[in-house]
């Protein structure tokens, strides 16, 4: 009896899968709704920018690094000449 | 107007395109006219599972492209007469594939058929989100395997992001498709349940094909597998899930190949 529950319990693998499959997916969609944040940020940052200057779509770019102690969040924002023209008067 | 749905998933190999061709035969063949496209541009197969690469002329790339017109492309099946196939380029630069292009086309397509079925190449790169860009609803295929329910649900991700309708702030209708399910090895603990899917990904369930050796023989004689053999058990899985695509509400079971050994004898003669 035992030996036949010992490899019962060797058999079973599918609820090690279904926890396995739970624990990964709800890391990895709150990640995924961080991708989205940058998504937002970047549209708000430009719907500001442009508020003021005309604005390039594509010369602003959001990044955010994820590291083991701190995240980074890189915003690199390229401004037409005549935007700079215009504040120095 | 045509309802256009996309046949995706994340992981590579678990039945896109066996898939698109049993449910788009089943759909034609209860009158609906149906095409069928491949979006796999690069390494096309729809057209080997349905039986038709010897009749490819013209492709998806020279319809978008505008070497061709959408009538020269398409070519019509030859058991239904209501479906059609608009088959993949093995070009390799896949960029041929232009937004532009698709929008056109697509356009035409919803023109002329009542069913638009996009069989979508595996992963979350351009050609996946071009094949689910036009899709009202998407049929998420998916073994009761790790890796394929984990990739699953970041397609599922992009479903509800990288749509038309979710950027007009509208929701794409999603369904699961489980396929290559074994109901023993289920019922004994050594494969994901059907619960046990649906609960992670938390979509409705369009239908169960169970893992048979049928689709593996329908496809290497180029027949959806509706049509090669239609008393099989996947054949009757995907004509249940044709019926609720439909509309039509069909108990939910697992088909099962539980024939007697001379019926299976003669039905394997007989294809």
């Amino acid at each position: 009896m035992s030996l036949f529950s010992f490899f019962q319990k060797q058999r079973t693998t599918a609820p090690a899968a279904r926890e396995r499959l739970q624990i990964l997916l709800a890391h990895e969609r709150a990640e995924i709704g961080q991708s989205d944040l940058v998504a937002v940020l970047r549209e708000e940052i430009l719907a500001v920018i442009a508020r003021h200057v005309p604005i390039n779509r594509d010369k602003v770019k959001v990044k955010m690094d994820k590291r083991d102690q701190m995240s980074t969040l890189e915003v690199d924002i390229e401004l037409p000449q005549q935007a700079g023209l215009l504040t120095a008067h | 107007m045509a309802e256009v749905m996309v046949v995706t998933s994340g992981k590579g190999g678990v039945g896109k395109t066996t898939s698109t061709a049993a449910l788009g035969a089943a759909l034609a063949q209860s009158g609906q006219k149906v095409v069928v496209v491949d979006f796999d541009v690069g390494l096309r197969n729809l057209d080997l599972v349905m039986g038709a690469e010897r009749r490819v002329v013209y492709d998806l790339i020279n319809v978008v492209q505008g070497d061709a017109n959408l009538n020269q492309a398409l070519i019509r099946d030859k058991r239904v007469d209501t479906l059609c196939l608009l088959p993949a380029s093995q070009t390799r630069d896949k960029d041929n594939l232009t937004q532009d292009g698709v929008d056109r086309v697509m356009d035409q397509l919803r023109a002329q058929f009542d069913w638009v079925i996009c069989d979508s190449p595996a992963g979350i790169e351009r050609g996946a989100t071009l094949a689910m860009r036009h899709a009202d609803l998407a049929v998420v295929v998916t073994n009761p395997e790790v890796s394929s329910v984990r990739d699953s649900d970041r397609i599922i991700g992009l479903l509800d992001s990288k749509t038309l309708r979710a950027e007009n702030g509208g929701r794409i209708e999603k369904h699961l498709l489980l396929t290559r399910y074994d109901p023993i090895r289920a019922e004994r603990g050594d494969m994901l349940k059907v619960d046990d899917v649906l609960e992670i990904l938390s979509i409705p369930l369009l239908g169960i094909v169970p893992e048979s050796p049928e689709v593996l023989r329908a496809s290497n004689l180029g027949t959806p597998v509706t049509l090669s053999d239609a008393s099989s058990a996947p054949a009757r899985a995907y004509a249940d899930a044709a019926k609720r695509l439909m509309g039509q509400t069909v108990p939910m079971n697992v088909p099962s190949d539980k024939r007697g050994l001379l019926g299976k004898f003669f039905s394997r003669r007989a294809a």
